[in-house]
């Protein structure tokens, strides 16, 4: 029978499977961060230990401070959480890629930058944005603390197996649009909880015309849209990203495994069962209103108005988000006036991400202020040597070091009660980037744009000439 | 892990809001507490209180509605980050059982780790309960044998993954089962490390 990508995922980790469909699958590589401290207890109290250190990494990036660094961390309640998992980490001896390390950064970016993520693997991790690490074609995705805990102790989960959803881009996307645009897109058209229960594959000719860089953020946003994880198949984009990683294969091993890994795509008349297409010219650049993902649209559109919207419960969630976020319906998106701007996080923080914002924001000034942290320690090197940094801090916006920072505000980067930020996450929820804080999600180009204009802006007309 | 067979005639609380993702459920800045420090407080903390600590309004700190152990919320209940968290302060608030049309994912299954039963009804019934509660019903029992609800004239039915139903009604740990594997396991593993040789970390690190 034909499979795809998922099925041939699945099959190759599935060590039994018991009468009643529940499989016993094994999980290739497992990364734990500060909140994983729950998980630790748990093994503390029941006496055990990791069964394989060797495919358990740890990264600490939810609670670092993204400034300051040389010096002990102000807040104890912080520090607390930094220390617990250097020492959960040194006591199971699990290779920590610490506060301290060259190549510390978000868990979701360091990942695949060192090689540890690779196609045809399981990867987990105590964070429901682990879906991102499907972009090599690895079957990954988010836990909670007490399968972190299982994880640590079996190197196995239960699983069921999730159903298939192929959302195809085909046709090349307009200038100025990119996987954060087509991401927002299918969320908006299925809704926050469109892809529940599901395992969605990405294809088409836009996504393999998509970078590493772009799959990452495609894969990262398929929790936002209720899917259990992302994966595009792996190809010569794949294999080029991963050649020369530290912890990928070397040589001869690496060719032989390039074979395995091409094979892992989906036979050509395999079945999903669920399909969703769109057009590459279809997509523009899309940002957020309201209070979920989903509650996205193109920038030249206009606030939806709750009394035109037919379904009482979308009504009722619609003038409930336009409340919470202080709009009024048919105001126009671009005139959304901004407080703060951030360019960060495993969405949008990588190379790639913060030249498009420069390519923006080169020679320009931000109207507002704003924090670019980048995704990794590497990143923020590399950038660095491009000559970004330059162009941010001559913008006007605060260069600092990796972190999930202003994300989700673990570490004390947060927006004051009321303000609103142009933010490049993956999370618009009432709160998330502080109590009372008003996120509207986009790109890093719309983002950077948004900063120059002081408010939502398209960014075509400013990156004209410079793509 | 409590086994949970029936809930009976247990204070019942309507939330009818859709989207309740797991930030709302409990704000990132509570989650550095260790779990013996008990959650319940946490829960929909910026949805019950103002910045100033004062009480909302909310129909969870209605003095009916104290002790709620069902909660009965519109679709897509527990989407977004994997927080288990949400879950805890859900349980040491003394809920044992969230109706609604839909639930997240991760968010389910991190319920039923913790014996919290997500308990999925039609949108049609969720605003049949959600009507009731609003209008005066304070009670309903919940029974996970017959995956039945009880408290409107007519029982109100609702499904649960067959799997999850039989852990939560004999309070089973994953951990346990998984360990009585442990040689199906080991041999497995050792035939994959010859199958997939690419699979390990490289070792020149």
């Amino acid at each position: 029978m034909p499979r795809t990508l998922v099925d041939k995922l699945w099959d190759q980790h599935a060590i039994l499977t018991r009468e009643d469909g529940e499989t016993l699958i094994w999980i290739d590589r497992h990364f734990v961060h500060e909140g994983s401290h729950h998980a630790f207890a748990k093994l503390k109290s029941r006496g055990a230990r990791v069964a394989r250190p060797d495919l358990t990494f740890g990264v600490a990036d939810h609670y670092v401070p993204t400034r300051g660094r040389a010096g002990p961390i102000p807040d104890e309640g912080v520090r607390r959480m930094v220390e617990q998992l250097t020492e959960n980490t040194g006591l199971h001896g699990v290779h920590l890629f610490g506060l301290d390390d060259p190549r510390q950064g978000i868990v979701h970016v360091v990942g695949p930058e060192q090689g540890l993520t690779l196609p045809g693997l399981t990867v987990v991790c105590g964070d429901s944005h682990t879906s991102t690490h499907g972009a090599f074609g690895a079957l990954a995705f988010g836990i909670g603390a007490s399968e972190v805990a299982h994880v640590l102790t079996t190197q196995t989960l239960w699983q069921r197996k999730p159903k298939r959803m192929r959302i195809s881009v085909e046709g090349p996307l307009t200038p100025g649009v990119g996987a954060k645009d087509i991401a927002l897109t299918w969320i908006a058209r299925l809704g926050a909880d469109g892809a529940q229960g599901h395992a969605i594959e990405y294809a088409g000719s836009a996504v393999r015309a998509l970078s590493m860089e772009g799959r990452l953020t495609l894969c990262n946003l398929s929790i936002e849209g209720g899917g259990r994880c992302g994966m595009v198949a792996p190809d010569e984009t794949t294999l080029a990203y991963l050649r020369g990683r530290p912890y990928a294969p070397a040589g001869e091993a690496f060719e032989r495994a390039a074979g395995d890994w091409l094979a892992l795509a989906g036979d050509a008349d395999a079945a999903f069962d669920r399909e969703v297409s769109f057009r590459g010219d279809e997509i523009a650049p899309t940002v957020t209103w309201g209070t979920n993902p989903g509650d996205a649209l193109p920038i030249d559109a206009a606030v939806p108005d709750p009394e035109r919207i037919a379904d009482p419960g979308r009504a009722a969630h619609a003038r409930d988000a336009l409340a919470y976020m202080d709009l009024r319906p048919g105001q126009p998106l671009t005139g959304i006036r901004i407080d703060r701007v951030f360019i960060g996080s495993c969405t949008n923080a990588r190379i790639e991400d913060l030249r498009a914002a420069a390519a923006v924001l080169a020679g320009r000034t931000a109207r507002v202020p704003g924090l670019v942290s980048p995704g990794s320690s590497l990143v923020k090197r590399q950038a660095e040597e491009e000559g970004l940094d330059r162009i941010f801090v001559e913008a006007g916006l605060d260069w600092v070091e990796s972190g999930c920072s202003m994300c989700v505000g673990m570490n004390g980067d947060l927006l004051k009660p009321g303000e609103r930020s142009a933010s490049t996450t993956n999370r618009n929820f009432k709160g998330r980037q502080g109590p009372g804080s008003r996120t509207h999600l986009m790109s890093p180009a719309m983002a950077a744009a948004a900063a120059v204009a002081g408010h939502l802006a398209d960014a075509r007309p400013m990156l004209a000439g410079r793509l | 892990m409590e086994p949970l067979r029936r809930l009976d005639r247990a204070v019942a609380c309507p939330l009818p809001l859709a989207n309740v993702d797991t930030d709302q459920i409990i704000p990132a800045r509570f989650m550095k507490q260790p779990r013996q420090a008990g959650y319940g407080g946490f829960l929909l903390h910026d949805l019950r209180f103002g910045p100033d600590g004062a009480a909302l309004g909310l129909s969870l700190d209605d003095p009916a509605r104290a002790g709620a152990g069902v909660l009965v919320a519109r679709r897509n209940f527990g989407g977004g980050s994997s927080r288990e968290a949400a879950v805890y302060a859900l349980v040491d608030f003394g809920v044992r059982c969230v109706v609604a049309p839909s639930f997240g994912d991760i968010f389910a299954s991190n319920a039923v780790n913790n014996g919290l039963l997500p308990a999925v009804v039609s949108e049609a019934d969720a605003e049949r309960l959600i009507a009731a509660l609003e209008g005066g019903l304070d009670r309903l029992s919940v029974d996970l044998e017959a995956c039945r609800i009880e408290g409107l004239p007519e029982p109100v039915s609702f499904s649960v993954d067959p799997v999850w139903r039989t852990k939560l009604l004999n309070g089973w740990d994953d951990l346990d089962l998984t360990l009585s594997h442990a040689d199906a396991i080991r041999a497995w593993a050792e035939a994959d490390a010859e199958r997939r040789r690419w699979a390990r970390p490289s070792s020149s690190c």
